[in-house]
């Protein structure tokens, strides 16, 4: 019983209060730990749950559709100017050598391998895991998430495992959007700014595209997909007092799953550049 | 609605606390809190903000999980189940959250028809019996009303509703009056009434108004008349000819101060009692 990570609040007393700095580190190690426990546990349970029953298909597809749909205007707006800029910056670094035509090699791979999938990632958890922690937070403070437990229904698998499904599937897919509209940006850039042809410049950035390319940039967005909704999910079912914390758990959650994603897409592509040595 | 809920009287208390203990960070709750509730009973929790009485029904529900002792509910010791277990155990028990705690994403016909789609229940069955539990708490009219479309009072009759929905043998109760006009309050009473009169509903209800448990205490809800009426002592005959009767249990500093029929308590000289009866 109790083994729920959203049952937090029910941890043991401590029987003396330590008041020495000592003490203060002390505690404060103990509060990170038990939270890095907590989100560990939700984690592996989100996982277990995605494969055992009940599934809750409609919550799943109502998240896809606030994670996926909801998201293609940011991912358009902004994958197309991404690609501008791209081409702006190299573009005019490579006319210095006489090879502006390389500019769709580096847009592309860059776009491909590291920008679309990172900045896909941070966008989307700008969006949806702030979301996601504000909407189950304020589930949690109203004490609908106990409504939901007093009712027979474990909240791992109603409000988790459907918004962890719905960002591993739809982060690859707009990461794709990503990838295509920043290219089709930095084409219309080099085309008027760099005076290359727009045929040009898609054969070079398709051409220079390999498998160990898109292994790598489509299997960072499951990643990234995994890592903001368990963290939206965790900030927003372990908020303490009130409305105030639901404002700092969604704001945790941004901060969090931004700078999480950063560092676990430097793990990443470490990880994708020995694969692409010794596999591919 | 139409079906009692069948409560066996020969599986010993309905809800029994032995030696519980719990604490959060900021010190003990509970300490040594031991008491039972009989089938068909109805047990007040007294006392004042932060004493325990949310986290009393909490434990009965198996939401939380005491730090020693044992709670049994209907017979099963629910302090060591684990969580897969408890999510089965607590469709046999109602809660009415202080609030209501309604889905707020969700019609009131989909939050009471909640449970039952949980349970894979066909949808024929089911807006028959949201209908009946929707009369019963005469709401019927608001079907497809949002709970922010609600007032309090209705929030929580929509709340008991939702708790009714597959006749449960035990409702908790926190706080369901606090808040609430004295008109809307009395409704509120009425319905706990018929539950208990009519349907045979065990219960444990948190209040900080004592006169929601003399209500409890001396009247019952006359289902020929269909009407509340006075009793002539604490327990009245309910159709099913079986007593019911209400009971207080008063929490201070971390324990139980007062466990007794409501006529100690009136009848009581203790100086922290008589706060309660002011």
């Amino acid at each position: 019983m109790a083994d729920t990570p959203f049952q937090a609040a029910g941890r043991e007393v401590k029987d003396e209060k330590n008041i020495s700095v000592f003490g203060l580190l002390t505690d404060s190690a103990k509060g990170a730990v038990e939270s890095v426990q907590d989100y560990a546990i939700l984690c592996g349970r989100s996982i277990a749950n995605i494969f055992v029953g009940p599934y809750y298909v409609q919550d799943t597809l109502v998240q896809m559709d606030f994670i996926g749909a909801g998201s293609m205007p940011i991912i358009l707006l902004a994958g197309f100017f991404i690609g501008a800029v791209m081409v702006l910056q190299t573009g005019s670094q490579f006319t210095r050598f006489g090879q502006s035509s390389l500019t769709g090699d580096v847009v592309a791979i860059a776009l491909v391998r590291e920008l679309g999938p990172a900045f896909t990632g941070l966008l989307v958890t700008g969006r949806c895991a702030t979301g996601i922690a504000s909407e189950l937070g304020s589930m949690l403070v109203t004490e609908q998430v106990d409504a939901m437990r007093a009712m027979g229904t474990d909240p791992s698998r109603k409000l988790v495992v459907p918004r962890v499904l719905a960002a591993l599937t739809m982060l690859p897919l707009l990461t794709a959007i990503m990838d295509f509209i920043g290219l089709l940006g930095g084409c219309v850039a080099s085309v008027f700014s760099l005076r290359l042809s727009a045929i040009e410049f898609w054969r070079r950035a398709i051409d220079a595209l390999d498998f160990a390319d898109l292994m790598q940039g489509f299997s960072k967005p499951i990643v990234f997909g995994f890592i903001l909704s368990t963290i939206g999910c965790y900030k927003g079912l372990t908020v303490r007092g009130g409305t105030q914390g639901v404002g700092r758990a969604t704001t945790q959650a941004a901060v969090l799953g931004s700078v999480l994603i950063i560092v676990a897409d430097a793990f990443l592509t470490k990880l994708a550049l020995f694969l692409a040595d010794k596999v591919f | 609605m139409s079906s009692a809920v069948t409560v066996p009287s020969d599986t010993g208390p309905a809800i029994q606390f032995e030696d519980v203990r719990i604490g959060f960070h900021e010190g003990d709750i509970f300490r040594d809190v031991s008491f039972r509730v009989q089938p068909r009973e109805t047990m007040i929790l007294l006392g004042e903000t932060g004493t325990g009485k949310t986290l009393t029904l909490k434990l009965a529900a198996g939401l939380l999980a005491p730090s020693e002792g044992v709670v049994r509910v209907l017979g099963q010791e629910i302090s060591s189940m684990n969580e897969r277990d408890l999510l089965d155990f607590r469709r046999k028990v109602g809660f009415v959250f202080q609030e209501g705690a309604l889905f707020d994403s969700m019609t009131v016909a989909e939050n009471v028809a909640y449970r039952l789609r949980e349970d894979r229940v066909a949808e024929e069955e089911i807006e028959p019996r949201v209908l009946e539990v929707l009369r019963f708490v005469e709401l019927e009219e608001t079907l497809e009303m949002l709970p922010s479309e609600l007032s309090g009072g209705m929030r929580r009759r929509v709340s008991i509703a939702r708790a009714l929905i597959n006749h449960p043998p035990i409702v908790l109760y926190d706080s369901p009056t606090a808040g609430l006009d004295p008109v809307t309050s009395q409704t509120i009473i009425t319905l706990i009434l018929r539950l208990r009169d009519v349907y045979g509903v065990t219960a444990l209800l948190a209040t900080h108004r004592l006169q929601d448990g003399f209500a409890l205490a001396n009247f019952h809800f006359d289902a020929e008349d269909n009407r509340v009426v006075a009793n002539a002592r604490n327990g009245n005959a309910n159709r099913a000819g079986q007593t019911a009767r209400t009971r207080f249990l008063v929490y201070r500093d971390g324990g139980i101060y007062f466990e007794g029929e409501p006529e100690e308590l009136a009848s009581s000289k203790d100086s922290y009692l008589k706060r309660f009866l002011v």
